[in-house]
């Protein structure tokens, strides 16, 4: 659905983004990370076929965002970092009135407004001016505004920033919908948690360059090293030296714990519990040491300033 | 045709109703709309009871329809500040970028809001004209003339789009309503000199001159136009993002478009300015095109303008007009730097106006000395010096290196004009008027002063004797 190529632009000699080549699947969500500035809203803005790129290319549901910028704005979908909303207006004005950019018919108009109003949770404000509306719900009526005319690509910057935590659930929760009916959404965000719960996969882009990409469980082995898993024991019972497969490489923590890393958990998880329990040791717990991606962004970050260090 | 404007004319309809909802703009339009009509119908009736009273009819007679351009005028004023407020206003909230990520063209985008912005002014100017009319009908039984009446019409919508396309390209260059605001000086101040001269054909009563006025703004609101699409374009509103003074930048700019990347003066003159005048060589067709159409200009002169039978007579000039030459300093080599600095101010303040005139007033300024050669050609011609020895004598010996001179000089000019309204891709005006200005330099600097000093020696010391040894032979 999206790929970009090589995809660069710079602004005089300042270069906002550089040689950024990226596939985004059908009913996938990509997370782009990254500090202010890296360059991720003009990405954005080239996807949306907003700026030209000075370098590379790049095609959103299969049109170039140069050569066919009008049929790729039609098929994207956009959440701006500024939601752009008109204060005298009524919320049902408002998306009346991008139905009617996108070409949508009256009906449709009218029925993509209820339904998303309704998803939203603004259908008792719809009559009133948006000026009155609270941040959170300028949010939500811009994030459907950039639905409205059922898009095939999302691109959604800071989706649930300024919201309260029920109305950042129900935003996640239309993003999976999104996902479940096919639908390709990039996501900017600060918001490690979201990103962690909703991405299929991250880019992390530094001084406009993606230092890191992949899923989250593999950025996490790549960065912090591979998954640390804890059994813990019923009331001091665990001091003598359990007899784990020799894949498994453990240390013992204290009287309570062991920690072990584990070549293929999936395999060798379920044989270290079994041989645990049947050597005598009370499990009451098997689980992962959590390994925030707070951490991968931060060693990530780390990682690529050091290279421009070398460099 | 109207499906494909039916966009542009969506976002006219949300910018007309959002206006209608914005008490800051229906105020002034309402109050300029009803009541300053019916304050100018007072004034007309005190002011025409008052000038009557001292015999002064002319005054009275001038003062209703030039009161009725006013009426016109002060609320399409406001269309400069909803301009503003729209295009750059829009910009600096940040509610442009929703609509750049739609499937609007920047013509659409463009066309909505120049026509949202232009109506509510539009409808109160004519509104405020109808007041007055009926007002001063009723109370002076004054009626205006159907063509009078047009006029006003016009020239009221055509400043009305001058305002706004001017408008248009300030907002493109800024980032918020403030900056704007401060640069509008540059629409105002040429507009308020533009009011003061309709007032003085008003109370000339040379109404026809209006339409030159018409003219002459249609084809300003054309090029400012062309300019605002130029620059109202997605690359433009977002790829900016601060209204800082870089003096480094526009120096490297400067230089690069300048020295480009050439070595020693040979190089620059081989690589650089060849280069320049090569794609300058449209520019100096179109100036030899308006150089002869000035010579025409100035033939077409003679008839409206003729010198009385016998005031001119080609005999005295034969036998002693050109006595004692000699004894005059600006014919000796005192008289190069006089005449070379007199040309370089010509060609320096007709630059100055193209600055601000998309070449225009540049260009007539440079062609003006064509004008009044070809006017005297003509006369002289009619008196019995025939052209051809007018020209030998007088024109050509230094003309062979002053008329190419500003020919050049021309050029670089109409070039800067053109490049203001049709912007490279990517380049804001700063930089296109940087790199134009550095093109210009190059002409002027490698070729037209050059060409100027070997023209003033030859004016000085050359001209004056092939004249007199062609007249007196």
């Amino acid at each position: 659905m999206i790929i970009t190529e090589d995809l660069s632009k710079s602004f005089d000699t300042f270069v906002a983004v550089d040689g950024i080549s990226l596939t985004v699947g059908k009913g996938e969500v990509l997370a782009l990370l990254g500090p202010n500035g890296a360059g991720k809203t003009t990405t954005v803005r080239m996807l949306t076929s907003i700026l030209k790129p000075t370098r590379g290319r790049a095609t959103v549901a299969g049109f170039d965002v140069v050569k066919q910028a009008s049929q790729v704005r039609s098929m994207v979908g956009v959440l701006t970092e500024h939601h752009g909303l008109y204060n005298r207006m009524r919320a049902t004005e408002y998306l009346d009135f991008f139905g009617q950019i996108y070409g949508l018919d009256s009906r449709r108009r009218m029925e993509s407004a209820e339904r998303l109003l309704t998803l939203f949770d603004l259908m008792d404000a719809k009559e009133r001016r948006i000026g009155e509306y609270s941040k959170g719900m300028r949010q939500k009526l811009a994030l459907a505004r950039a639905m409205l005319h059922d898009p095939q690509v999302l691109l959604l910057d800071e989706p649930t920033s300024a919201m309260d935590p029920a109305s950042a659930r129900l935003v996640r929760d239309s993003i999976r919908n999104l996902r479940s009916s096919e639908r390709t959404v990039v996501i900017c965000t600060h918001n490690l948690a979201e990103a962690e719960e909703l991405a299929d996969r991250i880019a992390i882009i530094r001084q406009g360059r993606i230092v890191a990409r992949g899923s989250v469980p593999a950025l996490k082995e790549r960065l912090v090293g591979p998954a640390v898993y804890v059994a813990e024991f019923y009331n001091g019972q665990g001091e003598k030296s359990p007899d784990l497969p020799g894949e498994v490489a453990w240390e013992r923590m204290d009287r309570n714990h062991i920690r072990f890393t584990s070549p293929d958990p999936a395999t060798f998880n379920p044989l270290v519990l079994e041989r645990l329990l049947a050597q005598g040791f009370p499990v009451v717990s098997l689980e992962e040491l959590p390994r925030s991606l707070e951490e991968v962004y931060l060693q990530a970050v780390l990682a690529a300033d050091g290279e421009s260090l070398d460099a | 045709m109207l499906e494909s404007i039916r966009p542009a004319l969506v976002v006219a309809r949300r910018e007309l109703i959002d206006q209608m909802r914005d008490w800051r703009i229906m105020a002034p339009i309402a109050i300029l709309t009803l009541i300053f009509p019916a304050i100018m119908n007072f004034a007309a009736d005190r002011m025409v009871g008052f000038a009557n009273r001292y015999g002064a009819g002319i005054v009275a007679d001038r003062l209703i329809p030039f009161l009725l351009m006013v009426v016109g005028f002060f609320p399409i004023s406001v269309s400069l500040v909803i301009a503003l407020e729209s295009f750059a206003g829009e910009k600096e909230r940040g509610s442009i970028e929703p609509l750049l990520t739609s499937p609007l063209k920047d013509w659409h985008l463009y066309l909505g809001k120049l026509a949202a912005v232009m109506i509510p002014p539009l409808v109160a100017a004519y509104v405020g004209i109808a007041v007055y009319l009926v007002g001063v009908y009723r109370e002076l039984g004054w009626t205006a003339e159907p063509s009078l009446l047009i006029q006003i019409i016009v020239l009221t919508f055509v400043q009305a789009l001058v305002m706004v396309s001017g408008a248009v390209v300030v907002s493109t260059q800024t980032t918020s309503v403030r900056a704007a605001n401060l640069l509008a000086s540059f629409i105002i101040i040429p507009m308020a000199f533009l009011m003061q001269a309709e007032s003085m054909v008003m109370f000339w009563g040379e109404y026809d001159a209006l339409w030159w006025t018409v003219l002459g703004l249609v084809f300003i609101a054309a090029l400012l136009v062309r300019t605002g699409i130029g620059h109202f374009n997605r690359e433009e509103l977002l790829g900016r993002e601060l209204d800082v003074l870089n003096l480094r930048w526009m120096k490297d700019v400067f230089v690069d478009q300048f020295r480009g990347q050439a070595r020693g003066v040979g190089g620059w003159y081989r690589t650089q300015l060849w280069k320049t005048l090569r794609e300058a060589r449209t520019g100096l067709l179109l100036m030899a095109l308006m150089f002869v159409g000035a010579f025409g200009v100035g033939a077409y002169l003679t008839q409206m303008f003729p010198i009385p039978p016998g005031l001119l007579r080609v005999d005295n000039l034969r036998l002693e007009g050109l006595e004692g030459f000699e004894e005059i300093d600006l014919f000796s080599v005192k008289g190069i730097p006089v005449i070379w600095f007199q040309n370089m101010r010509a060609i320096v303040l007709g630059t100055l106006l193209g600055l601000f005139s998309y070449g225009v007033l540049g260009i007539l300024l440079v062609l003006t000395p064509f004008v009044i050669i070809g006017y005297f050609g003509v006369v002289l011609a009619g008196s019995g010096l025939p052209l051809w020895e007018f020209f030998a004598a007088f024109v050509l010996p230094h003309g062979i290196f002053e008329i190419p001179a500003i020919l050049l000089a021309g050029s670089a000019i109409l070039r800067m004009g053109a490049r203001l309204a049709a912007p490279a891709f990517g380049e804001s005006i700063t930089e296109g008027v940087i790199r134009s200005f550095a093109d210009w330099a190059k002409i002027v600097f490698g070729s037209v002063i050059p060409l100027l000093l070997a023209a003033a020696a030859m004016e000085s010391l050359v001209t004056p004797r092939v004249a007199l040894w062609l007249l007196t032979r």
